[in-house]
């Protein structure tokens, strides 16, 4: 049965405009389109451009979703514009008017239109974007494990419309972050059985101050990604590689943390918070406190470490002593600990490869494909 | 009513007022809280970053403590990182009938099995969707008028919306906003509510992690807010125990308090702030929350 479109609507846009090399300041313009309401965003700020106001900036080419460049925010959020359909944005939008702005944590060149090279291209250079071929180069192809390629699909469908970059928290206090769609594109060669330099890439990034361990663990990249990429996922199976398969120990603490965090638990049950942060500075032992960069933390936390004693907020006890679950269970936490940890491989299960069981994809939980195997 | 119920790590540790202060409100709400003391930490995203397996089975594990509890209608928790956490273990495991055999072959030496299907919710949802937002209003002894209230979610139970469960019929990501005015209080709204507090990186990046607690906490006093909010005891620590360093960082006074959802609702319902352990707090709600024009205050 063909399908049923509403007639058309009126929509009112109120977009971001900025031109910098005008020396104004950046204003909100608002125009009303008249469109039906399963057309997109972009078609509307077409039709505002066509019919309005032929100095409208905005990025556009292929409008179904596959060449990444509209990428806007709508009521806030990150967006495809020719992938969001103006009910749903009208439905999202604060009383009716829906608002659309350039993409955040990138220059505006005009409009909504940003400086993609700026910040995108050049972070996705820095991980050195391409094979680096294991030698001897076969003559013919290369013969891999069709699961191992499998696993780097999710990162492939990446179509670097810079949502992810835009939205991403840790960026925001820290511009140089390598970021979220870099780290993915990053994960795409780590996880390539052709490549040859998995250590040195996951090496680089982990001890990059800003590399995989500058990550904040916020989800506004999974949240934003039209793609379903999952590049904070991604971000968190370099580190995995990196500290569990290269025993990489960087300078950032990311490994050091990692571990005081795994043995902590292991050996309680639950968190001991004195514990784990001189660990994390200065080792995963209980003489990880007395190495000088525990020292040193100590003493830059000072303010706060005095007021939580004074408070009561920390008890000596609560510094001295962790908190354990009882025996019994701590033994069935261990056991659990050793089963696992003691497998030839991992096991990690991706539902973006091996759907739900409902959907009738195959359920089974692969090894991880990572240089391990 | 009667729970499951899994208080987390931090709250037993760094921040004891959030367990204290549960442990008070629950009875003024008819919560029966039955402690999962048992259970281990849900790893707060570093466990499965380590290894997503043992993760995913230690948490199976907690699930399945849970669903023996007599009588209990669901799992309930007071941290968003454990909701979020719990939350993308069982959304593997619920997923996949084989993965979910596989786990639960590991916990089967100790007589234990995750069934499909736990309900886990944090102490926010269950106020408003097991409560009730209007039975709420009715058990409210000392509304929270005058007061100005900022939000601060945590990342772990705003994203990702889909695993969350967040939709237009279920708008959990505005929900602090509704039990805030339910109790009498004005909302304030600022640019940080839904944004990261900067806990996960304090040991990797220091000055970045507090530098988004500290502008956070800065946008919610140009904001005009009096105290922030929050359902997540990491987010405590780097708002509240870290507030002095943030302070320095972003090169402002800050001296906001932030009090644990249960001491918002608590206060609300008529305890005394020495009750829900508020002078526990780096940054004193008692210090800085102007009790004489509050109607908080004229009731303490």
């Amino acid at each position: 049965m063909a399908e049923v479109h509403k007639p058309p609507e009126k929509f009112t846009l109120r977009l971001r405009r900025y031109d910098p090399e005008s020396g104004n300041a950046p204003y909100w313009d608002e125009h009303t389109v008249e469109l039906e309401p399963h057309r997109s965003v972009l078609e509307a700020v077409l039709q505002a451009k066509d019919r309005f106001d032929g100095s409208i900036g905005i990025r556009c080419s292929c409008r179904q979703a596959i060449c990444g460049s509209c990428g806007v925010r709508v009521n806030g959020e990150p967006a495809l514009a020719c992938h969001t359909h103006l009910d749903a944005a009208k439905a999202g939008a604060k009383e009716g008017v829906i608002e659309i702005e350039p993409m955040g944590n990138m220059p505006v060149l005009k409009d909504l239109i940003v400086d993609m090279d700026a910040v995108h291209w050049k972070k996705i250079q820095r991980v050195t974007p391409w094979l680096l071929a294991k030698q001897p180069v076969p003559e013919r192809e290369y013969i891999v494990s069709k699961e191992s390629m499998v696993d780097v699909t999710q990162t492939m469908a990446c179509i670097q419309c810079g949502a992810c970059v835009s939205d991403c928290l840790a960026m925001e206090v820290d511009p140089g972050f390598i970021g979220p769609a870099a780290l993915a594109k990053a994960y795409r060669f780590v996880g390539d059985p052709r490549d040859a330099e998995p250590y040195e890439r996951l090496n680089d990034l982990a001890q990059d101050p800003q590399g995989i361990f500058d990550c904040t663990h916020c989800f506004k990249c999974v949240q934003a990604c039209p793609k379903d990429v999952n590049p904070m996922g991604q971000i968190m199976r370099l580190r995995r590689i990196a500290t569990q398969d290269h025993h990489i120990v960087d300078q950032n603490n990311g490994e050091r943390h990692e571990e005081a965090f795994a043995t902590l638990i292991k050996n309680n049950g639950l968190l001991w918070e004195a514990e784990l942060l001189p660990r994390s500075y200065g080792g995963n032992s209980w003489f990880g406190k007395f190495a000088p960069p525990a020292g040193k933390e100590l003493l830059s936390s000072l303010p706060s470490i005095v007021k939580a004693l004074l408070r009561r907020k920390v008890t000596p006890m609560g510094v001295f002593k962790p908190h354990k679950i009882p025996s019994q269970d701590l033994k069935a936490v261990q056991s659990i600990y050793d089963k696992i940890e003691s497998r030839p491989e991992r096991y990690e299960l991706n539902l973006y490869i091996v759907g739900e069981d409902e959907t009738g994809a195959p359920a089974t939980a692969s090894p991880e494909g990572s240089v391990s195997a | 009513m009667k729970v499951a119920y899994w208080p987390g790590c931090v709250s037993r540790g760094f921040t004891p007022e959030l367990h204290g202060s549960m442990a008070k409100v629950a009875p003024l709400l008819d919560l029966e809280l039955v402690e999962l003391d048992r259970a281990c930490c849900t790893g707060a995203g570093v466990i499965a970053e380590h290894n997503q397996e043992l993760a995913d089975t230690l948490n199976a594990r907690t699930f399945a403590l849970a669903q023996q509890v007599q009588g209990a209608e669901l799992m309930m928790n007071i941290c968003s990182t454990c909701q979020g956490a719990q939350s993308e273990c069982q959304e593997r495991l619920d997923a996949n009938t084989e993965y979910r055999e596989h786990v639960n072959a590991t916990l089967a030496g100790e007589g234990l099995a995750y069934e499909k299907g736990l309900t886990n919710k944090n102490f926010l949802w269950l106020l408003v969707e097991e409560i009730g937002l209007e039975r709420l209003r009715s058990l409210v002894k000392r509304p929270l008028t005058n007061l100005k209230v900022g939000p601060f979610y945590g990342c772990y139970i705003v994203r990702p919306r889909e695993r969350l469960g967040i939709d237009a019929e279920n708008p959990r990501d505005h929900y602090m906003e509704q039990v805030i005015d339910a109790l009498g209080g004005t909302v304030i709204e600022y640019a940080g509510m839904r944004k990261c507090c900067g806990f996960p990186i304090i040991t990797m990046n220091k000055e970045a992690s507090l530098k988004q607690a500290g502008r956070h906490l800065g946008d919610a006093i140009d904001a005009d807010a009096d105290c922030l909010v929050t359902p997540c005891p990491l987010c405590h620590l780097n708002l509240d125990l870290q507030q002095p360093l943030a302070a320095g960082v972003v090169g402002r006074d800050l001296g906001m308090p932030v009090l644990h959802l249960p001491q918002l609702v608590g206060l609300a319902l008529g305890l005394q702030p020495s009750e829900l352990g508020m002078s526990r707090h780096v940054v004193r709600p008692t210090s800085v929350i102007d009790w004489s024009s509050s109607v908080v205050a004229s009731a303490v």
